[in-house]
């Protein structure tokens, strides 16, 4: 990924930074700049989610991208935020901890770099909330 | 103009290693190691946990911790010696994350393990002169210890965050005085580009550690007219257990008074972030009223002296996020060869 990309999302990833349409009450992360049921209508409001969610789907991931071979067994899931919106995560925690279901909290982790000599990507994973 | 602690809040990795499963690997007489240093484990941060996620951690929890508005924050000053760029600062990382930016003031403090304490002190400063309205003064570290080195029994990971501000309705420990001792001591240090840092073995006590200590310490007790029965705790930088129990014994310091703030048995070392987390421990005790002394030692060295006495707001600030001692509980123990790779001691083909 290049430095430019990350940074331009960098916010969202941060601080699980979304959108809110006043209009329908829907709930957008990542975050949208038109909503998709109001069109016109819709009135976006920037929104921080406090990232308290449950598990709706996971993998087991043991043969992983290039950059991310010594993190293997780790898990890939779907999280649900409470506001609605679902985003695709790590859970650091145990291969065999996890479950559906599964209530999540996020933290603040390293997600991935550009090599030994390229920048470091941070943004949020998320753990078990108890 | 009096400043003082607004919050705190620490963060600690869940991951330990035993100091019987690294001698295990190297050979050494693991009884015999953990009674001298006195630590029995230390925590070892996560595959993707580093000095900036430790902060970032620590920063979020002291601002639940009182619940405040990010954006008062003027100045944010992370202290570390394992910053994860050698030019980029982390403070920077820390402020977007925690959402301070953009108006703010931000850098990183480099000074072995008193790095932390060096920040609380520029912080003390713009908060006095009214340049800002709180200062977040951070120290954080994942320490590196080379394999084999007796520093790889006590390097450990954690972090600790202060929020420093003027305003008495808020402030839940008063800063009454600080004092530094420094001199040109070459007992411990890292080149740049080198992944591990030297020490100079005996050296780094004598001339090191306890002239330094003792002297920011008498220091400020010398300036505030104070003997150590005037104080109810005294926390001192912890490389290992037995330094900061036989500095205080130096200074006239009972084991009762260092006792509450003593978490490098079941800790390690933390760097940066060690002199503070004895004294977020102790505040998690702490009543209104009591007073703490504490000093922080940095190798190159100085060391930071600094008296607190509690205030009634300490109160409000409980239960709000987890104490030390609940972080120290439950660990997720690993044997050396997943604390290697935790470390990045091993590189993939």
């Amino acid at each position: 990924m290049s430095v430019a990309r990350f940074w331009r999302k960098q916010v969202q990833r941060y601080n699980l930074v979304g959108t809110h349409c006043k209009s329908c009450d829907e709930y957008f992360y990542p975050p949208r700049n038109m909503c998709p049921t109001c069109r016109r209508n819709g009135k976006i409001e920037s929104y921080k989610f406090n990232g308290d969610g449950e598990v709706i789907s996971f993998t087991v991931i043991r043969t992983a991208a290039v950059g991310f071979e010594h993190q293997t067994p780790y898990i890939l899931a779907i999280v649900q935020l409470k506001e609605g919106p679902k985003l695709t995560t790590q859970i650091s925690c145990g291969i065999d901890e996890i479950y559906l279901g599964m209530k999540v909290k996020p933290v603040f982790r390293k997600l991935g770099d550009g090599g030994e000599k390229g920048m470091i990507y941070y943004g949020t994973k998320f753990i078990a909330a108890e | 103009m009096k400043t003082g602690i607004v919050s705190y809040g620490a963060y600690i990795p869940k991951y330990r290693i035993k100091v019987e499963e690294i001698a295990r690997v190297w050979g050494d007489d693991a009884e015999s190691l953990s009674k001298g240093l006195k630590v029995d484990e230390k925590s070892v941060p996560d595959i993707d946990e580093d000095a900036a996620t430790i902060a970032v951690e620590s920063a979020r929890s002291a601002i639940a911790r009182c619940n405040i508005d990010p954006t008062r924050i003027g100045a944010v000053y992370t202290g570390s010696e394992s910053h994860p760029y050698a030019v980029k600062p982390t403070s920077t990382i820390v402020a977007e994350a925690i959402g301070a930016t953009p108006q703010l003031t931000a850098a990183d403090f480099e000074f072995a393990c008193k790095a932390g304490t060096a920040a609380v002190q520029a912080c003390m400063g713009l908060a006095a002169s009214k340049q800002i309205d709180l200062g977040l003064a951070i120290g954080s570290d994942v320490s590196q210890g080379a394999p084999g080195d007796a520093l790889e029994y006590t390097a450990a990971a954690g972090g600790v965050s202060m929020l420093i501000g003027t305003n008495p309705d808020e402030i839940i420990a008063n800063i009454e005085d600080t004092y530094s001792f420094t001199t040109d001591t070459p007992d411990f240090w890292r080149r740049e580009g080198m992944p591990y840092p030297e020490h100079g073995g005996r050296f780094t006590g004598e001339p090191g550690y306890f002239k330094h200590v003792t002297g920011a310490a008498e220091g400020l007790m010398s300036k505030l007219n104070t003997t150590p029965k005037d104080y109810d705790y005294a926390v001192f930088h912890q490389p290992n257990g037995k330094f900061p129990s036989r500095v205080a014994k130096m200074l006239g310091f009972t084991t009762e008074q260092i006792l509450p703030g003593l978490v490098v048995p079941k800790l390690g070392n933390t760097y940066s972030g060690s002199c503070l987390m004895g004294i977020a421990a102790t505040l998690d005790q702490a009543k209104p009223g009591d007073c703490i002394f504490a000093t922080a030692f940095g190798s190159g060295a100085g060391a930071d002296a600094f008296s607190f006495e509690v205030t009634e707001n300490i109160e409000k600030s409980r239960n709000k996020v987890a104490t030390i001692e609940e972080m120290l509980q439950n660990p997720t123990y690993i044997d050396y060869s997943i604390y290697a790779k935790h470390k990045d001691k091993l590189r993939r083909a």
